[in-house]
């Protein structure tokens, strides 16, 4: 059984980082990263059967709030994941994939709550300890 | 007493970038109709002042996403046109080769994605792949095996790191092209399928009388370099730009509006190049369009669609035999000396001609840039477009006519985020 990690997230947006972060520091998990949440993403999880995807979030919670979905199950809420304004997202993507029959088995989406997106490399404080309590709780898993 | 309408489209679906467009009408009388591009200047030309002339080309590949290969190749070619030297055998066949590659991935994407919702009665293509899912898998297929020609020889498919002033940094083997050839094989019938089952779909009856302005070569289709010319008789090199095309500044665009000195608005993009050059199509793509049922020219905007799968049919063609061709050149460049000089370049961006312009001084130095992107180019005939179809059609409701505007901007398949970004639509009814 194959299981993949895919982190998206622009790494030069502060906080939009945290999903590239994630796929950056879990040790047991095969990881990539992705900076766009676009159709691409389908040609990485073919051939798996587990997909964690992590991206960061918006939807008017607390900075560093994880949300937790199993896309497999359902579709997303729409609006929460910080999306891209001219491309396709993981959201749009997800939903894509399920009707063309090429969503992995078991799809898992944390999305993080962000503080900052402004231009800059670096998580703020909340984020960086989400990303840091996601990272454990996927290793430990 | 007439009534007054106004429409208004705040974001406008399935284009690149963001941007807007407002109609006011008195009864069947346009009283005001703006495509609005408001997105804030990105001041490239400006940031491009004091930096080395071979940095342009990875610089300007910023300014697209989609079609970062055009930027590229324009950069190169002015900056070589202001040195004296040109690209021949396998550097210039590489340049060629991975132009296809942006083409295939650039029109599939807009013939699938973002264009056929639009005639299969769709307002995405998430909400068509439920009906149409073979299409949406051969659009996404295709659009991958363009991309694996822009990573192979450029090193990444958005903004591609492996092009330089002069040609590459490293130019493939013969052998590693070769493991494209299957892949293309299935493209090429994949996009001769895909222009016959575009061809059978409803499209409006709307013809318009436009200039047609793209690069012609002499020995082949042209993609990345070729002299300006039209089917009105313009025929200039690349480097007489300035003497017969203007830019201006209106209040409602962030992006300058282009015309022809003469005061006209041109139309660049697929249909200008086949309507002047479709003699040269590869003999594939050339029966497929006949099959199709176009002729010499095409005038409907709204079959633009079948000129962009012609084109997919006639990059895998072309690929085919540029690899088929292919001798890996000695060096993966040429020298190229800067001197003090202006340097101008155009290539064929997907949507239409990109043209560059350098003044470099003697140590190689950029002092002026000039970048004219197609969809600035095309914002005028945009507008007539919209004016001309509104004529007759004002019994349409707001919803309808709304969604028909949008579909004829769509046929340009704008890159306002090239342009500038952003598309708000507003339409007025007095």
């Amino acid at each position: 059984m194959r299981k993949l990690l895919i982190g998206v997230g622009n790494p030069t947006r502060g906080d939009d980082a945290a999903g590239i972060e994630v796929a950056r520091r879990v040790r047991r998990v095969e990881a990539c990263q992705e900076a766009s949440g676009s159709y691409q993403l389908m040609d990485r999880w073919d051939g798996a059967d587990e997909v964690i995807l992590v991206d960061a979030a918006r939807s008017g919670a607390p900075a560093g709030t994880i949300h937790r979905f199993e896309a497999h199950d359902e579709p997303l809420p729409g609006g929460v994941l910080a999306t891209s304004t001219h491309s396709v997202g993981v959201i749009e993507t997800i939903e894509m994939a399920r009707r063309l029959g090429r969503l992995p088995e078991r799809v898992v989406v944390y999305g993080i709550e962000v503080a900052d997106l402004s231009p800059g490399v670096g998580l703020s404080d909340q984020v960086e300890a989400a990303v840091n309590e996601l990272v454990a709780e996927i290793d430990h898993a | 007493m007439s009534v007054e309408r106004e429409i208004a489209v705040d974001y406008l679906a399935r284009v690149e970038g963001e941007g807007a467009m407002y109609l006011k009408l008195r009864g069947e009388e346009v009283l005001d109709l703006k495509f609005k591009i408001f997105e804030p200047p990105r001041f490239y030309e400006a940031f491009l002042r004091g930096r080395r002339f071979s940095e342009a080309p990875d610089i300007t590949a910023r300014i697209c996403g989609i079609c970062p290969i055009a930027y590229q190749t324009s950069a190169c070619n002015a900056m070589e046109s202001a040195a004296g030297v040109e690209l021949t055998g396998g550097l210039r066949a590489l340049r060629r080769l991975i132009y296809c590659g942006e083409w295939i991935e650039s029109h599939s994407l807009h013939v699938f994605f973002l264009h056929a919702p639009d005639f299969l009665g769709y307002d995405s293509a998430l909400a068509m792949a439920n009906d149409f899912p073979e299409q949406v898998q051969m659009g996404l297929k295709l659009k991958k095996i363009g991309n694996q020609i822009m990573t192979l020889i450029g090193g990444r498919e958005i903004h591609p790191i492996n092009i330089r002033v002069g040609g590459f940094f490293r130019v493939p083997t013969k052998t590693e092209l070769e493991s494209l050839v299957p892949d293309l094989e299935w493209a090429l019938e994949a996009a001769m399928a895909t222009t016959k089952w575009i061809s059978d779909l409803p499209f409006p009856d709307f013809e318009r009388d436009y200039e047609f302005v793209a690069l012609q070569h002499p020995d082949e289709y042209a993609i990345h370099e070729g002299r300006i010319v039209s089917n009105r008789g313009l025929d200039i090199g690349v480097d007489e730009w300035d003497d017969h095309f203007e830019e201006t500044h209106v209040a409602w665009s962030n992006a300058l509006h282009a015309r022809r000195k003469n005061g006209g608005a041109y139309h660049l993009g697929p249909m200008a190049r086949y309507s002047l050059n479709s003699e040269q199509l590869t003999p594939a793509a050339k029966e497929i369009a006949r099959v199709a049922g176009l002729g010499p020219t095409c005038l409907n905007p709204f079959r633009s669609i079948i000129v962009r799968a012609v084109e997919i049919a006639f990059a895998c063609e072309e690929a085919l035999r540029l690899i088929d061709g292919y001798v890996r050149p000695e060096a993966p460049s040429i020298e190229v000396e800067p001197r003090d000089a202006i340097g101008h370049g155009a290539s064929e961006a997907p949507r239409g001609t990109l043209y560059h312009q350098y003044q470099i001084d003697s140590g190689g130095l950029i002092i002026d840039a000039h970048i004219v992107p197609p969809t600035s180019q095309n914002q005028l005939s945009i507008e007539d477009d919209l004016r001309a179809y509104v004529v007759g059609r004002t019994q349409l409701t707001d919803d309808q006519l709304q969604w028909q505007l949008e579909q004829a901007i769509r046929c340009y398949d704008p890159c306002i985020s090239c342009a500038t970004h952003f598309l708000d639509l507003t339409v007025d009814r007095e």
